[in-house]
């Protein structure tokens, strides 16, 4: 590599990304209780295309199954696993906290507590639809818990560590899952429906719920990759980065704003899925850098890949009776934060 | 024209006053050191020129009052060089000396042909280019500090200001650093305004010097008209001996 070259978004990284997903959603359209040719998956897919009509050899079943049933549930694994990695990353450059995941600062629970006040208060037993403001009212909760958990770390002052972030975040997850816990003891003829969405929300994912938070997830991904630059400033500090002609301050309000927004899409759609935000970016720091400019686009590419890949361990690991997914996600992401706690000894707070 | 001019300069911190209208200026191309003992508010008056904190009173680059420039624009008049800068962790020298042409890079833009030159240049002027590649954390103080200017230099700025800048450093790194900013200034006819805490260092490099304590001017001069015994007594409660130097008065704690 040539050290006269900045750091940046290598093309090789970027092939890497957009082959792992393609890859990834093809083995997920393969792979279920009725198992389809890879290959036949692959041209039904680029039968998608506009002017494309090939021969994939499979029946119209399978093509129901693979369009109707498998692809928009993959489409919104993917959508939500790149907002929940994206919004990971920008939550550890804006807070400069390697810790930072949208479950750790409460931002999930604040979502979640926002769509079961939406569905208590719709209360019709409709489970299958995702309700129109859910992502709205996920994204006031989201903001609410971000900032509350925001107020509570910094009462550390200036001696506070990333974990006090953290444990902020704890707090105020505890206290917000406590008053969802109230409003569906108070409402109990919602709790059937707010635990089917809790538990994920992509084993009924249609194409309904892809278009509800493909809007919030086009506005997430342009405002955080459009401060992937300023996030690299930011790790310097904020006076320094005032002295190089940054307002750190302004960017880091957008950043948390647009992450949590993102957060609230993920979180509405598809329930509570966690440390999705800690594995990817991390991971992607060892292979590709520190620089905001390739994390961001490489999480929003191998999010998506990692969230599909594990909705598919999901709905095959466990026989007939389906996982959860964000029991899946719980098993890999548990022992990873401890060993991202273990090796960040050395960041500044 | 001065190329710092400060009047009236206050800064409050958590409600309290710790630059208490100080007047300053520096002249173009001449290096200005503020002294003064712990918590006199040598580095709160430091950032405040700088723009870094807000203030009170009127701080002037080049005739133009600070508060009138937009970020950027100060960027590019002025560098700052903090007492501890944050090492980012894995970032390589050569994109952290990139950081410093942030202010010349558009937002949504990237680093353009001119950018990568002036941080060669840079690199090559401070002796860093076999550094560019190695990671910022694994860099001796020395080295990092020389870093920390690259960066400030690949800035282009005509003003240098520099907080404590040898404080995390032995004796001959201390001098390294401190003649290559001497000569950086010569080569580039660049304007240091520097806090310093070893009062013998301080008067080797400075050609005039402000004493701060609580707050307040109490004494400016040359290093000769500053450095006296009755004003060191004063305003650190020490005893010292003031020896006279080939380049400035040598200042040397005594038991009292």
């Amino acid at each position: 590599m040539s050290f006269r070259r900045p750091a940046g978004l290598r093309p090789a990284w970027l092939a890497a990304g957009v082959l792992t997903l393609l890859g990834a959603m093809v083995l997920a359209l393969a792979f279920g209780s009725v198992r389809l040719p890879p290959g036949g998956v692959a041209v039904e897919l680029l039968n998608l295309l506009p002017g494309v009509r090939l021969d994939s050899g499979l029946t119209d079943r399978e093509v129901a199954i693979l369009t109707q049933l498998r692809l928009p549930r993959v489409v919104l694994g993917a959508l939500v696993g790149a907002m929940l990695a994206l919004a990971g990353a920008a939550y550890q450059g804006a807070f400069r906290n390697p810790l930072a995941d949208p479950h750790l600062l409460g931002v999930a629970a604040g979502a979640g507590l926002g769509v079961t006040a939406v569905i208590v208060l719709r209360a019709t037993g409709d489970v299958a639809e995702l309700p129109i403001g859910a992502p709205m009212a996920a994204f006031v909760g989201a903001v609410g818990a971000v900032a509350l958990t925001w107020l509570l770390g910094a009462a550390g002052g200036r001696d506070r560590s990333p974990a006090t972030l953290i444990l902020a975040g704890v707090a105020v997850s505890a206290f917000l899952s406590a008053a969802q816990t109230y409003l569906l003891q108070r409402n109990v003829e919602s709790v059937r429906e707010v635990f089917s969405w809790t538990l994920g929300r992509l084993s009924t994912a249609g194409w309904h719920e892809v278009r509800v938070i493909l809007p919030y997830v086009v506005v997430t991904a342009a405002i955080v990759l459009a401060q992937r630059r300023e996030l690299d400033v930011l790790t310097v500090g904020d006076a320094e980065a005032t002295s190089l002609g940054l307002h750190p301050q302004r960017s880091r309000y957008l950043l948390i704003i647009a992450a949590s927004l993102g957060t609230a899409a993920a979180v509405s759609a598809s329930g509570l899925i966690g440390f999705v935000g800690i594995i990817v970016p991390h991971t992607l720091r060892l292979m590709a850098g520190p620089s905001y400019r390739a994390l961001l686009p490489l999480s929003l590419l191998f999010g998506a890949a990692f969230l599909v890949l594990a909705d598919l361990v999901a709905r095959t690991a466990g026989g007939d009776a389906e996982i959860p997914i964000g029991v899946v996600t719980a098993f890999l992401g548990a022992p990873f934060f401890v060993l991202v706690l273990r090796t960040n000894r050395a960041v500044p707070s | 024209m001065s190329a710092i001019e400060v009047e009236g300069l206050t800064v409050r911190l958590d409600g309290t006053l710790i630059v208490d209208g100080v007047d300053l200026d520096v002249a173009e191309g001449e290096w200005v050191t503020v002294i003064g003992p712990n918590g006199a508010g040598k580095s709160t008056a430091l950032r405040a020129i700088g723009g870094l904190l807000p203030f009170g009173g009127t701080v002037r680059w080049h005739g133009v009052p600070a508060d009138r420039l937009s970020r950027r624009e100060r960027a590019k008049a002025v560098a700052t060089v903090l007492q501890s800068p944050v090492v980012p962790p894995a970032m390589r020298v050569f994109d952290y000396v990139l950081l410093g042409r942030t202010p010349f890079i558009p937002p949504l833009g990237r680093e353009s042909a001119t950018d990568l030159a002036a941080v060669e240049e840079v690199l090559a002027a401070l002796d860093l280019e076999s550094f560019a590649g190695r990671r910022l954390e694994t860099l001796s103080g020395g080295e990092r500090q020389r870093v920390f200017l690259a960066r400030a230099l690949a800035q282009g700025a005509g003003i240098l200001l520099l907080d404590e800048p040898t404080s995390a450093l032995d004796i001959g790194h201390q001098q390294e650093v401190l003649e290559l900013v001497d000569h950086l200034r010569a080569e580039r006819g660049l304007t240091v305004l520097a806090t310093m805490h070893d009062l013998t260092t301080a008067g080797e490099y400075a050609d005039r010097m402000f004493l701060l304590a609580a707050g307040r001017v109490v004494a400016s001069g040359t290093p000769a008209e500053v450095l006296t015994e009755p004003h060191l007594a004063e305003h650190y409660r020490v005893k010292v001996r003031i020896i006279e130097g080939d380049r400035g008065p040598l200042v040397v704690a005594v038991r009292g």
